[in-house]
């Protein structure tokens, strides 16, 4: 019998079997992975700095301020990506002036719309309420003036208005938390609603997201004090690092799970794209899931961690490690993003063949591109940290009003060996 | 009421003044957003359409289709769709089932410059060719999915794209089972079957189906006893594409196999 298979593969380069000849060109490219993976820092950052503020883990404090600003800095960058996608981004202001209510899409916009302007911004200016009433009185030049019209006119910086300015800043953490819930798991929607599509089609899809969120913000928000600490010639809280590490070891872990779970799910209920998948995940996806989403990115590091948190080691390699292990949670994370965005559409929709991604370097779809949207939100960072520095004295305690207690731990809250 | 110093009006004078002006204004106000709001019947349509009277939809008889692909090249010559062998409104698949049971499908070019040849001596059980194009849903999730509303279902039940509308974020292309989307390399904008709306408004038919040679594509209205769909759905056993994602698909195959999705 003479093989009918080769016959019919087409003179499409890259493809294998059959694809639906609109598919050949993947439609959401390197731009769509990274606005999940934007979003997601967002949330889980902003999730670790409520720890602090709603479940009071005191311990948390130096980083309190860290991770506000640096959610703040990638929700700002969040939506950059997509606007580059966009054929037409002249008119996505459509989304919000014409909203099409039956779109996740469009109730997207919203959400972020309420998260940057009710939740971030809002808690920000009353955390720093304070700190910038004084900086507008003390700063000399141009900055005095930015200071001036940061406070918003409200000067009151008597005891009464600070303390109210901690209730504000609480419960509008209190607010955020689901909101930030809602950010990314609306994300995650965006993907697990789309019935067309089996790989994404699952009502874990928002859940799984919102946990690999938080854990890649934990891992954001680590490699942020680490780093800064070390340009800035500072000593790094161990318990906060300490705890950092545990908390991103036990997000981690129930994220792994939630993956799991999905990943059986689909194996045993067995639907008819369970063939084309398989296929995909063994070939196209090999690399970037097998290897570098769950060997490199969620095994080795989880194994880091658990070695670095509860091994007997020195404080400086204990940092290395958890450094080592928070940059391994970033390219995994990266890589879940990858794998759902462009795995999504590797195969087609036809489940009878699988395509492949061609990522050109220059354009506007390009490597290049993604590469200097990735660095914005750092370039953001940078210059919010100049603005409003997060930075807490190690040898006196914050003196915002609302953070006088004391930096120490109840005794027996940690293990004794990684506290400084 | 008359003011003698009018710079010196109270805050309260201005006010009931302005309420004044608006309470005389108004009911013209409403009268005029109440009359442009479209008629419901149709009567605005020129040349006495009336599209609540119409609800389109076609089948393809899998029997008749010789697999020629004058539909496909009909389609992009009547509606200026790329000549690029990735961008189709409508084309043609050929499917081959060997004795073995394995379905194999090809589409060279969406079927315009026809199919290769196969081998005389490959065990085939059979082979058939399949049309595809938009199945414009009833329930489609293109529509659904669309942020800004630019993909909608029309009256006469046809789902269309606003080109002026759409924001190119191909969130309708990922969305839509069928594959039967793309994004208009020169427009970006998402483009697809539109069943030839102009040509329809226009009393004719849509340009694939006119210049089907065997008659494998069957265009009318659901719901029309006189219309040769009627007849088409009556006499064959039907199938749709993908019944269990519940969009409704409003292209009916005669003759289609278990293979075709």
């Amino acid at each position: 019998m003479t093989p009918i298979l080769p016959l019919l593969l087409l003179t499409i380069p890259g493809a294998e079997g059959y694809i639906y000849p609109n598919e050949y060109e993947l439609h959401w490219s390197i731009h769509i992975v990274l606005y999940p993976y934007l979003t997601g820092l967002v949330a889980g950052a902003f999730i670790l700095a409520s720890l602090e503020k709603v479940f009071n883990v005191k311990v948390l404090q130096p980083i309190y301020r860290l991770a506000l600003i640096t959610s703040l800095a990638f929700l700002i960058a969040a939506p950059l990506p997509l606007m580059a996608h966009l054929g037409h981004p002249e008119r996505s202001p459509e989304m919000f002036l014409t909203p099409h209510t039956s779109s996740a899409m469009a109730m997207f916009g919203f959400v972020y719309a309420w998260y940057l302007m009710v939740v971030l911004l809002l808690e920000i200016w009353f955390d720093y309420r304070k700190d910038i009433v004084i900086w507008s009185r003390d700063k000399k030049g141009l900055i005095k003036y930015v200071y001036k019209v940061l406070t918003l006119g409200v000067t009151d910086i008597s005891e009464r208005a600070i303390a109210f300015d901690q209730k504000a800043c609480k419960f509008i953490t209190v607010l955020g938390i689901p909101s930030a819930f809602l950010l990314h798991g609306y994300v995650g929607f965006i993907f697990g609603s789309v019935k067309a599509n089996p790989w994404w089609s699952s009502v874990l899809m928002p859940i799984v997201f919102l946990f690999s969120a938080i854990v890649s913000g934990i891992a954001l928000v680590l490699l942020v004090y680490v780093i800064t600490s070390l340009v800035r010639w500072r000593r790094i809280s161990m318990p906060c690092l300490n705890k950092l590490a545990e908390l991103l070891l036990y997000a981690m872990i129930i994220d792994l799970s939630l993956e799991m779970l999905d990943f059986i799910h689909r194996l045993y209920e067995s639907e008819e794209s369970i063939e084309i998948l398989s296929k995909m995940i063994s070939s196209r996806l090999f690399i970037s899931l097998i290897v570098t989403q769950l060997l490199i990115g969620s095994a080795l590091p989880v194994l880091t961690l658990i070695f670095a948190r509860f091994g007997r080691l020195p404080d400086e390699m204990r940092r290395m490690f958890y450094f080592i292990a928070a940059i391994l949670v970033q390219v995994g994370i990266f890589a879940t993003r990858w794998n759902v965005v462009i795995g999504g559409q590797l195969f087609s929709k036809s489940l009878r063949g699988l395509t492949t991604y061609k990522l050109e370097f220059f354009g506007i779809e390009g490597l290049l591109a993604a590469v200097i949207l990735l660095l914005l939100p750092v370039l953001f960072l940078w210059i919010l940290a100049k603005l409003l520095p997060p930075w807490v004295p190690e040898d006196q305690p914050h003196d915002t009003g609302h953070r006088t207690r004391e930096v120490d731990l109840p005794p027996g809250s940690l293990p004794s060996s990684g506290t400084v | 009421m008359t003011n003698s110093r009018p710079e010196s009006r109270s805050p309260g004078m201005a006010r009931r003044t302005f309420l004044q002006n608006l309470s005389a204004k108004l009911p013209g106000l409403i009268a005029f957003f109440a009359l442009a709001k479209p008629g419901k019947a149709g009567a605005d349509e020129p040349g006495g359409y009336d599209p609540e009277q119409h609800n389109y939809a076609m089948g393809i008889d899998i029997h008749k289709c010789i697999g020629c692909g004058r539909c496909a090249d009909a389609c992009k010559s009547e509606n200026n769709v790329p000549r690029d062998e990735h961008f189709f409104r409508s084309w043609v698949e050929r499917y081959v089932v060997t004795t073995d049971r394995e379905a194999h499908v090809d589409s060279p070019n969406g079927g315009i410059d026809g199919f290769p040849a196969l081998p005389d001596d490959t065990d085939i059980l059979r082979s058939f060719f399949v049309p595809k194009l938009c199945n414009h849903c009833v329930k489609a999730p293109c529509v659904q999915v669309c942020p800004v509303g630019a993909t909608f279902l029309s009256r006469d039940g046809v789902v269309l794209v606003d080109e002026s509308y759409c924001v190119g974020c191909r969130y309708c292309i990922q969305a839509c089972p069928y594959g039967a989307r793309y994004l208009h390399p020169e427009k970006q904008v998402a483009d697809k079957c539109t069943f030839c709306y102009h040509r329809l408004r226009e009393g004719l038919l849509p340009a694939c189906v006119e210049v089907c040679p065997t008659q494998a594509r069957v265009f009318g209205e659901i719901g029309h006893k006189s219309s040769p769909l009627h007849r088409f759905l009556r006499f064959n056993e039907i199938t749709q594409l993908k019944p269990y994602l519940n969009t409704e698909p409003k292209v009916y195959y005669a003759g289609a196999d278990g293979e075709v999705i």
